[in-house]
């Protein structure tokens, strides 16, 4: 057992090194501006895991995460359908967060940056799936509604590494900014399911 | 020099997608032998032979690597260690190392406004387009050998995957996989070959969409912002080693700059 522990310990050392080194570098080269203060940098677990693993997690490590930030999403009562005209303004949108954006002003989802939504959009990114027809494929319930609505909350309760920002999580979104996003991909009235 | 900047006004781009990418390949190929950068480039060289600072001199005694003054293929050779400095320096790093110790400048004062706007380009973006400029046609070969080369070029690396902020991003949450855009925006992975090169030859270059002259260090400034993350010093050590990440995975190409970027 203790042999084990010091090869996995052997095996880890050099990633955990670097990471201090770049945590170091981070905290020398890099400085606040406007909204973007320094904590930003401090690392949580699942980032530390996603780096040293490079997006690559062990079975069991991404399970770990997912459950762990599965207790992070807050549902509110009642139905999680929005409205989908709002959402498509803030799927469109991409500002908030930015140390140019201005502190506490509501920010966008940025949507449309790596997903495909509404097929009249053309400029679309394809760094995330293609959502066009999405509520068609799963109705409008209650299950895809939460789905939605904790997928946007907390990507990482789904995937540990994930490429999609903990929108809820932190901080980006409002709750009825994200209904009205799950109305957008959900309602059968949105163009994304036309 | 033809007066192509016009162009940028009479061409439009009225719809989105495949047809903007044509469009946009179609304006790169006519100002192909006539880009915007050349006037970048001319004020560059007029920057570059003009005294300034306390020390009321100019740059042109700067060491950018291939000795005192010697231009023609410095840019090919950067980044690189300089001894002097006991550091690895990118283009940006070295010209504001020079302005500090040729001209009596300070570094603050030196690089207060290296990022400049359409109508107002920096110093720093003119310089930079000047002495790329004497480095086309040469393969692009920075320092590789020293340990510190070494160093910044696996500090490059590390930096490429470290997800931070409260976004989670790292670099390859953007070019960590082929053949992916934001919008429409293609977005070149970095760590491989083909890629690195086409970056590493073209880069700096004049930015249509915002006409403005752009460069590695704005990239990497900007890249910071959109991650969400805070701002990462001007010629600081971190990013000095993506740039010179990406160069070194690059190397080899043959210059091809300062040119047109989307």
């Amino acid at each position: 057992m203790s042999r084990m522990l010091l090869t996995v310990a052997i095996f880890l050392f050099p990633l955990w090194a670097r990471a201090q080194d770049v945590d170091a570098v981070l905290k020398r080269d890099f400085h606040a501006r406007g909204q973007a203060t320094m904590d930003r940098i401090v690392q949580d677990r699942l980032q530390k895991v996603c780096t040293a693993t490079h997006d690559n997690p062990p079975a069991d490590a991404a399970k770990s995460i997912e459950a762990e930030q599965m207790k992070t999403i807050v549902f509110p009562a009642g139905s999680l359908l929005g409205d989908w005209k709002r959402g498509e303004r803030l799927a469109q949108g991409g500002r908030g967060l930015t140390w140019n954006d201005k502190a506490g002003a509501p920010a966008d989802g940025s949507c449309y940056n790596c997903h495909r939504l509404s097929p009249a959009e053309l400029s679309y990114g394809t760094i995330g799936p293609s959502l066009t027809g999405f509520g068609k494929q799963r109705g409008a319930g209650e299950d895809a509604q939460r789905y939605v609505y904790g997928k946007i909350y907390n990507a990482k309760a789904y995937n540990a590494c994930s490429q999609m920002p903990r929108l809820g999580f932190s901080g980006t979104l409002t709750a009825e900014q994200i209904k009205d996003l799950v109305a957008l991909l959900l309602d059968p009235a949105s163009p994304v399911n036309k | 020099m033809r007066l192509v900047l016009p162009l940028v006004l009479v061409l439009s781009f009225p719809v989105w997608g495949q047809d903007s990418k044509n469009q946009i390949q179609k304006y790169r190929d006519m100002v192909a032998e006539g880009s915007p950068a050349e006037l970048f480039e001319i004020e560059g060289e007029a920057l570059w032979k003009k005294p300034q600072g306390p020390n009321n001199v100019s740059l042109e005694k700067c060491d950018l690597g291939l000795g005192a003054g010697v231009l023609k293929g410095a840019y090919a050779h950067l980044p690189r260690y300089f001894a002097d400095a006991d550091r690895v320096m990118d283009l940006e790093t070295r010209l504001a190392h020079c302005m500090v110790t040729l001209q009596g400048r300070t570094f603050k004062e030196a690089t207060a406004r290296v990022f400049g706007t359409a109508d107002r380009p920096s110093e720093m973006e003119s310089l930079s387009a000047y002495v790329a400029s004497l480095s086309r046609g040469m393969p692009m070969a920075p320092g590789t050998s020293h340990p510190k080369e070494k160093e910044a070029y696996e500090l490059g690396r590390a930096l490429y995957v470290h997800r931070a902020g409260p976004w989670d991003f790292a670099c390859t949450s953007c070019h960590g996989a082929e053949g992916k855009r934001i919008r429409l925006q293609e977005l070149p992975v970095l760590t491989k070959v083909e890629s690195a090169r086409a970056v590493a030859a073209t880069w700096p270059a004049y930015r249509v969409s915002t006409s403005q002259f752009v460069t590695l260090q704005w990239r990497m400034n900007d890249c910071y912002r959109q991650m969400r993350m805070p701002e990462p010093a001007f010629g600081s050590d971190a990013t000095v080693a993506l740039i010179h990440f990406i160069v070194v995975n690059g190397k080899g190409e043959p210059y091809r700059g300062p040119g047109n970027k989307r």
